[in-house]
C-alpha cells in the first residue's frame, strides 16, 4: 500500500517535472523574442530612413528649364552673360535690386548663377512625394495620381542622398536644398570641443589615475565626474547659454577680437556651441582614458621608478605611450557622442535657416543634427525626406568613426 | 650625474652626493595642471548650480501683471491716499499690491468702494491718474502654485509646471514599460542562454540603437511610430503628437542600456551559484531567474534607475514627436510637451534675455538637474548598498 502511494508520487512528479520544462521553453521562447525585437527595430529603424531617402516625386517648375535654353544650348552649358541676361529678365525687380546689392549681378561666376535661376525662375516645387516601397509596387497608382492631381508636375524618380544633397546650401526648395553648411558646422564645432576636451580630459584622468592619493577632495571629484556623465545634455546646452551666448558674450561673439560688428553680433556662436560640446563630452572622454590608463600594468611604472625616473617622466614615456591606443579609441567614441548631439545646440542657438559657409569660430551655425531637426519638424513631405537623407548621411558618418575606433582598439590593443 | 666616481692618480675622491630631497619645479607645476584639469569637473558642477540657482530665484521673483478690470471712479492726483473704485471687475483684497499704470501701491483697506492705499509703492514713482483706469493685480510665481498649479504659460501668469512634469513622468513610464522587460529579457538570454559566438555578434548589433544620434529616433517617431500607432488604433484616438509614440521611442533608445549593464551585472554572479542550482535539480531558466537574478538583482536595479534617468533627461524624440504646447492629460495618445520639450521650443527662437521665458527656462532645467541628479545618486547608492560580493 505505502509503496503504491509513494510510487504515485514519484509519477506526479514527474508531471510537475515536464511542466517545468515546459515553462522553461516558454520563457526561453519570450527571451527570444525579446531580443529579436530589439534586432528588429535596429533594422526597421534602418529601413524606414531608406525608405524615405528614395523615391518617386511629382517635381512642378514654375518655367520649364527647356524654355529657357538659348538657341538649343541647354541652360547648364550657357555662358556666363547669358545666364544674366536670363536672371534680370525672369525675376522680380526688387529680388534683382537685392542680388545687386549683395554682389553685382554681372560679376557672379556661372555656377552661382546658374543655382539663382534653379532657385529663383525655374523654380521647382515638390507637389508629392512617395517613399522607395510605394515608388516600387504602386507605380501605376502613382501615375494615376499624378494626372489627376497634378497635370503639369512631371514624376521624378529622386534618390534624395546624392552627390549635390552633400555639397549644395541650404535652400527653402527641398529638391535643391543641402548639408554643405550644416557638415561644415559641426566639422568646425567638432573641431573646437575636441580641441578643448581631450587636452583637459587626458590630464584630469592621468591625474586621477596617476597622482590623485586617496583623500576627501579626490573622492569628491572622481564622484562628482561620474554624477556629471548622467546629467542630460540639454542641461549643458542651458549651461552653455547662461554663459558661453550671454555671460561672456562678449568674447564668443567675436567682439573683443575685432572679428564682428558690434552692432549684430552675438553670443550665439560656433565658439560657444564648441565649448558646451566640449564640456558636454569632458566627463566621457576623463572615463574612458581613466579606463584605458588603469588597463597598463603597474609592473611598467614600478620599472620606471625603479630606474629614477620623475612621476611625470614615468607618465609621459611610459604610462601614456601605452595607454594611448585605449584613450583614442575612447575620445573617438565620446567624440562621436557629440556630433549626434542636437538638444544643446538647439539651445544654444543654432540657426534655423542659414545659407552662409561658416567662416570661423565666431560665425553663425547650424550642424547636421540640427539641420535634420529643423527639417524633420516641417509639415511638408518632402522635407522628410531631406531629413531622412541627411540622417543616412550622419550615420554613415557615425558608423566610420566607430567602426574606426573598434579597429584601432583591435589592432593596437596588448594584453599584459 | 653627481655621483660618477672620479679619479686621480693617487688618491680616490668621492664627490658628496647630495641626498636631501629637492623641489622640482617642472614636476609640481606639471602636478599643478593635472590637478587643475580635474578639478574643472567640479567648476562645471558648481557652474550648472549656480547658474540653474540664479536664474531660477530670477523666476521666482518676477513680477508680472493681469488686469481685475476694476477702474478708478475719478480722477487722483498723486498724494491722494484714499480714493474711489468702480463696482465692475474682479473684487481688490486688502493688504495686496496693485498697480496703476506704472505706479505700484499697496491697498491697506477696501471698505466697499473706497480704498486707502501707500502710494510709490516698491520704487515707483507716485502720479497722478485719471478717472477710469484699470487696477492690475500682482502675479508672481511661489513655489506651492509651482508645484500645484494644472496650468503652464508663465508669458500669462500660469507658473503651474505639473502639466510639463505629468507629461515627462508619463513618457518616461511608457519608455521604462518598453525598455524593462525586453532589456531584462534580453540580458538574461544572452547571459544565461547564448553561446559565445551569439553573444559577441547581438551584444554589438543592440549597442549600435545606443549609438544612434536621438534626432534620428525623433524622426523614426514621428514617420514611422505614430503612423503605426494610429494604424492600430484609429485617426481619431491617437493624435499625431502623442506620448505614446515618443515614449515607445525612447523605451528603443534605452532598451540597450538596460540589457547591457543587466547582462554585465547577471556575468559577474559567479558560476558556483548556478552549478549549485543546477545540481539540487532546478532547471536551466529557474536557475536563471530565481537564483542568478535576485543575487544580481543590485546591478539590474541600478541599471533601471539610470536608464529612467536618461529617459528623463531625452530631449529631441519628445521635442519632434510629442507636440508642443503643455498639456495637463493622462491619455498617452494626446499631445503633451515634456519639461525637456519645452525648453527647446522655449529657446529655439531668438528670445531676450530678461523675459519671463528665459528664466522660466532654468527653472524647468533646475527641476529636470535635480530629478536626475538624484536618481543618479540614487541607484549608486543601491550598487553600494545591495551588493552581494563574491570571491
Amino acid at each position: 500500500m505505502s509503496t503504491l502511494r509513494k510510487r504515485r508520487e514519484f509519477i506526479e512528479s514527474e508531471q510537475q517535472l515536464a511542466a517545468r520544462h515546459t515553462k522553461g521553453k516558454i520563457w526561453l521562447a519570450a527571451f527570444q523574442i525579446a531580443l529579436l525585437v530589439g534586432v528588429l527595430v535596429l533594422v526597421v529603424l534602418l529601413l524606414t530612413i531608406i525608405n524615405t531617402s528614395f523615391g518617386y516625386s511629382a517635381v512642378e517648375n514654375e518655367v520649364d528649364p527647356e524654355n529657357l535654353a538659348v538657341n538649343g544650348v541647354p541652360l547648364e552649358e550657357l555662358p556666363q552673360e547669358a545666364l544674366v541676361e536670363i536672371l534680370t529678365q525672369n525675376i522680380s525687380a526688387g529680388l534683382f535690386a537685392r542680388f545687386e546689392s549683395e554682389q553685382p549681378v554681372a560679376e557672379r561666376p556661372a555656377e552661382e548663377l546658374y543655382d539663382l535661376i534653379q532657385e529663383h525662375v525655374i523654380s521647382p516645387q515638390v507637389k508629392e512625394s512617395w517613399n522607395l516601397v510605394d515608388s516600387l509596387t504602386r507605380r501605376g497608382e502613382i501615375l494615376a495620381v499624378i494626372e489627376t492631381k497634378y497635370p503639369e508636375a512631371e514624376l521624378k524618380f529622386f534618390s534624395w542622398v546624392n552627390w549635390d544633397f552633400v555639397r549644395s546650401q541650404q535652400s527653402s526648395h527641398p529638391e535643391i536644398a543641402g548639408i554643405r553648411t550644416a557638415i561644415l558646422g559641426s566639422v568646425w564645432t567638432i573641431a573646437i570641443a575636441i580641441f578643448f576636451s581631450l587636452p583637459v580630459g587626458i590630464a584630469a584622468a592621468i591625474y586621477l589615475q596617476d597622482y590623485a592619493p586617496d583623500n576627501f577632495i579626490n573622492r569628491v571629484i572622481q564622484t562628482n565626474i561620474n554624477n556629471l556623465a548622467g546629467v542630460p545634455s540639454i542641461i549643458y546646452g542651458i549651461l552653455g547659454l547662461a554663459i558661453f551666448v550671454r555671460a561672456f558674450g562678449f568674447f564668443t561673439s567675436g567682439i573683443a577680437f575685432g572679428a564682428a560688428d558690434p552692432s549684430t553680433a552675438n553670443g550665439r556662436t560656433i565658439v560657444s556651441a564648441g565649448l558646451t560640446l566640449g564640456i558636454l563630452v569632458l566627463p566621457l572622454v576623463i572615463i574612458n582614458a581613466q579606463e584605458a590608463i588603469k588597463a597598463v600594468p603597474n609592473s611598467l611604472r614600478e620599472a620606471g621608478f625603479g630606474l629614477g625616473a620623475t612621476r611625470w617622466q614615468t607618465v609621459w614615456s611610459h604610462v601614456l605611450p601605452n595607454a594611448l591606443p585605449g584613450v583614442l579609441t575612447g575620445s573617438i567614441l565620446a567624440v562621436s557622442r557629440a556630433i549626434g548631439e542636437t538638444a544643446p545646440l538647439i539651445v544654444i542657438g543654432a540657426s534655423t535657416f542659414i545659407q552662409v559657409d561658416p567662416g570661423g569660430p565666431f560665425s553663425k551655425f547650424t550642424t547636421l543634427p540640427a539641420q535634420i531637426y529643423q527639417w524633420t519638424v516641417r509639415p511638408q513631405g518632402a522635407f522628410h525626406n531631406i531629413a531622412a537623407a541627411a540622417s543616412l548621411v550622419l550615420l554613415v558618418l557615425l558608423l566610420a568613426l566607430n567602426a574606426t575606433a573598434i579597429l584601432l582598439r583591435n589592432r593596437y590593443s596588448r594584453r599584459y | 650625474m653627481t655621483n660618477q666616481t672620479q679619479s686621480s692618480e693617487n688618491t680616490f675622491s668621492f664627490r658628496q652626493i647630495d641626498l636631501r630631497r629637492r623641489g622640482r619645479t617642472r614636476e609640481t607645476i606639471i602636478q599643478g595642471f593635472l590637478f587643475l584639469c580635474g578639478f574643472l569637473s567640479i567648476f562645471v558642477t558648481f557652474g550648472i548650480i549656480y547658474e540653474l540657482g540664479k536664474e531660477s530665484l530670477l523666476f521666482f521673483g518676477n513680477q508680472q501683471w493681469s488686469s481685475t478690470n476694476k477702474p478708478l471712479a475719478a480722477a487722483i492726483d498723486d498724494q491722494q491716499t484714499a480714493f474711489e473704485i468702480g463696482t465692475q471687475g474682479t473684487a481688490i483684497q486688502e493688504e495686496a499690491v496693485y498697480r496703476i499704470e506704472n505706479e505700484v501701491i499697496f491697498v491697506e483697506t477696501v471698505a466697499g468702494t473706497q480704498v486707502t492705499a501707500q502710494r510709490g509703492y516698491q520704487e515707483s514713482l507716485a502720479a497722478a491718474h485719471r478717472e477710469g483706469l484699470t487696477l492690475e493685480t500682482e502675479l508672481r510665481p511661489g513655489l506651492q502654485e509651482f508645484f500645484t498649479g494644472t496650468e503652464w504659460a508663465p508669458q500669462n501668469g500660469k507658473f503651474g509646471i505639473l502639466p510639463l512634469l505629468n507629461a515627462t513622468l508619463i513618457v518616461s513610464g511608457i519608455a521604462i514599460l518598453v525598455a524593462v522587460p525586453l532589456g531584462l529579457a534580453t540580458a538574461i538570454y544572452l547571459s544565461e542562454y547564448a553561446s559565445n559566438r551569439a553573444r559577441n555578434v547581438l551584444k554589438p548589433l543592440l549597442e549600435i540603437l545606443a549609438g544612434v544620434p536621438t534626432v534620428v529616433y525623433g524622426f523614426f517617431a514621428l514617420t514611422f511610430m505614430t503612423p503605426l500607432l494610429r494604424s492600430m488604433l484609429g485617426n481619431d484616438v491617437v493624435n499625431i503628437y502623442n506620448m505614446a509614440s515618443a515614449g515607445i521611442v525612447i523605451g528603443i533608445l534605452i532598451l540597450p542600456f538596460v540589457s547591457t549593464v543587466s547582462e554585465d551585472a547577471l556575468s559577474a554572479v559567479p558560476r558556483s551559484l548556478r552549478e549549485a542550482a543546477l545540481s539540487l535539480g532546478a532547471t536551466k531558466f529557474e536557475t536563471a531567474v530565481r537564483v542568478v537574478v535576485p543575487a544580481a538583482f543590485s546591478g539590474i536595479a541600478a541599471a533601471v534607475i539610470l536608464a529612467a534617468s536618461r529617459a528623463i533627461g531625452e530631449t529631441m524624440i519628445v521635442a519632434i514627436a510629442s507636440g508642443a504646447g503643455p498639456n495637463f492629460t493622462f491619455n498617452p495618445f494626446q499631445a503633451a510637451e515634456t519639461m525637456t520639450g519645452h525648453i527647446v521650443r522655449i529657446s529655439g527662437g531668438d528670445m531676450s534675455y530678461n523675459s519671463i521665458d528665459y528664466n522660466s527656462i532654468f527653472a524647468v532645467g533646475l527641476m529636470l538637474f535635480i530629478m536626475t541628479l538624484a536618481l543618479n545618486i540614487f541607484s549608486q547608492r543601491i550598487v553600494r548598498r545591495f551588493r552581494e560580493i563574491y570571491e
